[in-house]
């Protein structure tokens, strides 16, 4: 072994304690707990009782996607732009973006509600100019919108630092060998950006999942996701070890979805795929 | 109401400046802390006179100032929130604030301490109707620190007529204008009422009843809140909420159309009592701490800034509380009182029970048809483009091999 080598080690030994006390640990707790009863006897009725929970995940599943696909249907243009742009243009973009992350996400979600209510900023507003109202508050769409709102950066940054990273040459050579706009973006640009949509999806698709505080105060409690239902075992109910099963199946999920992403992320280079 | 209130302030800041050097009852019984000590108090949100607004006091910092102890005072939203958090041994807390069926079942399990409830210097002001209850026959565990009944909370403007039944709650008119208490006892409550069952039910059949009842009741439901019952209630965004009435009290002096009603279906009394948990660390400050609360002086800022009744008679009779005392809906006497009933603690198995009705409650109602279309929808474009690129790839290699062939 060489000297270097062992400087490696003990460079990276820190977060190797870390992620052994904080990632390793816990997750063994959670499987521990998913697989044992309130007595600490091992049974498998609270993994296998998950079925009884299927509507609800594959709704958190499906909020996450679609409020992940409008995030990057945002966040590509955006980001696009943002790399073109003049290194003034670009930082101040990059500043505005990062803006909203410094305020507390539970604020941010608070202020959303109050805004969305019957009797909130929208709808005062609109029956003042004499329109109807709108149903916005409690619904799938508002939740949707909180996920959005709070997770697009996630989106934005992964995306602008691949593209800013683009060698501009690369565009020239294609408009000079006769492609056209759109040409070039989806033959160049696209492909070239596959592994920032992959870690923008990733980012932004697993928070949204596993979210509880959005769907609780923009879905009022009655548009139910698992992270509303994980949160009830821990905080309420006292049932650690439903909970503990749910989350492991939630991981499983999304872990399945990740892997299914990337294959589309890499195994193609041609570009076709995303569109 | 404000103004009385006002002059009410007034007076008692009169009557701080001029008993401003005894101000606390015992003041010898506080004495005596060591420097450095500490007391971790866990309350229920929204529950003791934190300011000195309006003439209040700030009562963990008075409590500071005389004893030289500091509080870290932590708050819950729920029993059994708080109850998860002590029974898993999360957190050490020296004072606990639980309701009856709570301090029950923790007194059962071992969570809770005994102390000498009545050598207190100012427990004689407790009620005597408030002392030996059945959740603490020979007090020793808790000293009372408010008591409150559960009622219908409505908006005047929203509702017609007066309401006298928990039923409103189930009517279409009101749909997306309902709002319901988030947690499990008090919600299950409200059917059983209607049901005519008792609220400390055990009968699998009549808690399957109760919760298909909150299955039908959902679509109507605007949500299920406990603390934002405040933003939602004031600002005339719900129409009706299940609540406590020291909280309507709170309500009403911000949104005047507020009004609340004793349903003739009978409603919940509860009793929230201080009591030190098994794991505390600092017994003789939370003594303290308790008797403190119990000085009239602190006891009428906390009934007047929570909005609760009081079980403390240091604070009913006093004059200065009086138009608190002689609200007949805080204080309901003989001809107002509704029928009443206390939650009591439930075996095991069907508080397992419970939590199980209750999540399935919380999970019940998701319409997914929309759900498995969008799903097929993404599957067969991604399965589409896989082949679309696939057939492109291999035409490609046909022109790319052509020269060759």
């Amino acid at each position: 072994m060489n000297k270097s080598s062992l400087t490696k080690k003990a460079i990276a030994s820190p977060y190797m304690l870390w992620s052994v006390i904080f990632i390793i640990v816990p997750l063994i707790f959670v499987v521990y707990y998913s697989v044992t009863d309130a007595d600490g006897a091992f049974t498998l009725d609270y993994v296998r009782n998950i079925g009884h929970y299927r509507d609800i995940m594959l709704n958190s599943i499906w909020l996450g996607f679609v409020a992940t696909v409008i995030s990057l249907v945002i966040a590509y243009p955006l980001a696009y732009i943002m790399a073109r742009s003049s290194l003034n243009v670009q930082r101040t973009m990059m500043m505005l973006v990062m803006l909203p992350m410094w305020m507390n996400l539970l604020i941010r979600t608070y202020s959303l509600m109050i805004i969305l209510q019957d009797t909130g900023i929208i709808n005062t507003a609109l029956s003042a100019i004499g329109l109807p109202r709108l149903k916005m508050i409690n619904t799938d769409g508002a939740v949707i919108l909180g996920m959005v709102y709070n997770y697009i950066p996630y989106m934005i940054l992964p995306l602008y630092s691949i593209m800013a990273k683009l060698d501009h040459g690369l565009i020239e050579a294609a408009e000079d060998l006769g492609a056209n706009k759109l040409q070039v973006l989806r033959k160049v640009v696209l492909p070239l950006s596959l592994p920032g949509i992959a870690s923008g999806f990733t980012m932004v698709f697993v928070p949204s999942v596993s979210t509880f505080y959005i769907s609780k105060k923009l879905g009022g409690n009655t548009v139910s996701l698992i992270g509303d239902i994980i949160e009830m075992q821990f905080k309420s109910s006292n049932n650690y070890n439903l909970g503990a099963a749910l989350s492991l199946v939630l991981m499983l999920m999304i872990v399945v979805c990740m892997a299914v992403m990337n294959r589309f992320a890499s195994d193609d280079d041609d570009g076709g795929v995303l569109i | 109401m404000k103004k009385l209130f006002f002059a009410a302030a007034c007076a008692l800041l009169c009557c701080a400046f001029v008993f401003s050097c005894s101000a606390y009852e015992h003041e010898e019984y506080y004495k005596g802390a060591e420097p450095g000590e500490v007391l971790n108090v866990f309350n229920w949100g929204e529950y003791i006179s934190d300011s000195y607004e309006d003439g209040m006091l700030d009562v963990n910092k008075e409590f500071e100032k005389l004893t030289g102890i500091k509080v870290n005072y932590v708050t819950f939203e729920s029993n059994e929130d708080m109850y998860a958090k002590i029974k898993n041994g999360g957190a050490s807390y020296d004072i606990v604030v639980p309701s009856d069926y709570m301090i029950e079942r923790m007194a059962v399990e071992g969570l809770l301490q005994k102390f000498d409830v009545e050598s207190l210097p100012n427990y004689h002001y407790i009620d005597e109707k408030y002392r030996n209850m059945y959740f603490d026959e020979n007090n020793e565990y808790c000293v009372p620190y408010n008591v409150g009944l559960v009622g219908l909370i409505y908006n005047t403007k929203m509702v017609e007529g007066t309401p006298d039944s928990w039923k409103i709650m189930w009517d279409e008119k009101y749909a997306g204008k309902i709002l319901m208490i988030d947690n499990p006892r008090d919600a299950f409550a409200i059917p059983q009422k209607i049901f005519g069952y008792s609220l400390n039910s055990t009968d699998e059949k009549e808690l399957s009843d109760v919760a298909q009842m909150l299955i039908d009741q959902k679509p109507l439901l605007q949500g299920y809140v406990m603390d934002e019952v405040y933003n939602k209630m004031e600002s005339g965004e719900a129409a009706m909420v299940p609540y406590y009435v020291g909280d309507f009290i709170t309500m009403h002096d911000v949104n005047p159309d507020l009004a609340f009603v004793y349903p003739k279906e009978g409603v919940n009394i509860f009793v929230d009592a201080m009591c030190i948990p098994a794991c505390a660390q600092n017994v003789s400050a939370a003594k303290k701490y308790i008797n403190f609360m119990l000085d009239p002086e602190i006891g009428i800022c906390n009934a007047w800034y929570i909005g609760y009744a009081s079980p403390n008679t240091g604070v009913v009779n006093n004059p200065e509380y009086s138009d608190y005392a002689e609200n007949k809906l805080l204080y309901p006497d003989e001809e107002s009182m509704p029928d009443t009933e206390y939650f009591h603690n439930l075996p095991q198995e069907t508080l397992d029970r419970f939590s199980a009705l209750w999540s399935e409650i919380k999970v019940a109602g998701s319409n997914n048809t929309h759900i498995y279309v969008g799903f097929s929808v993404v599957g067969a474009i991604c399965v589409f483009s896989a082949v679309y690129s696939a057939v492109r790839r291999k035409k490609r290699e046909y022109w790319y091999d052509f020269p060759k062939q």
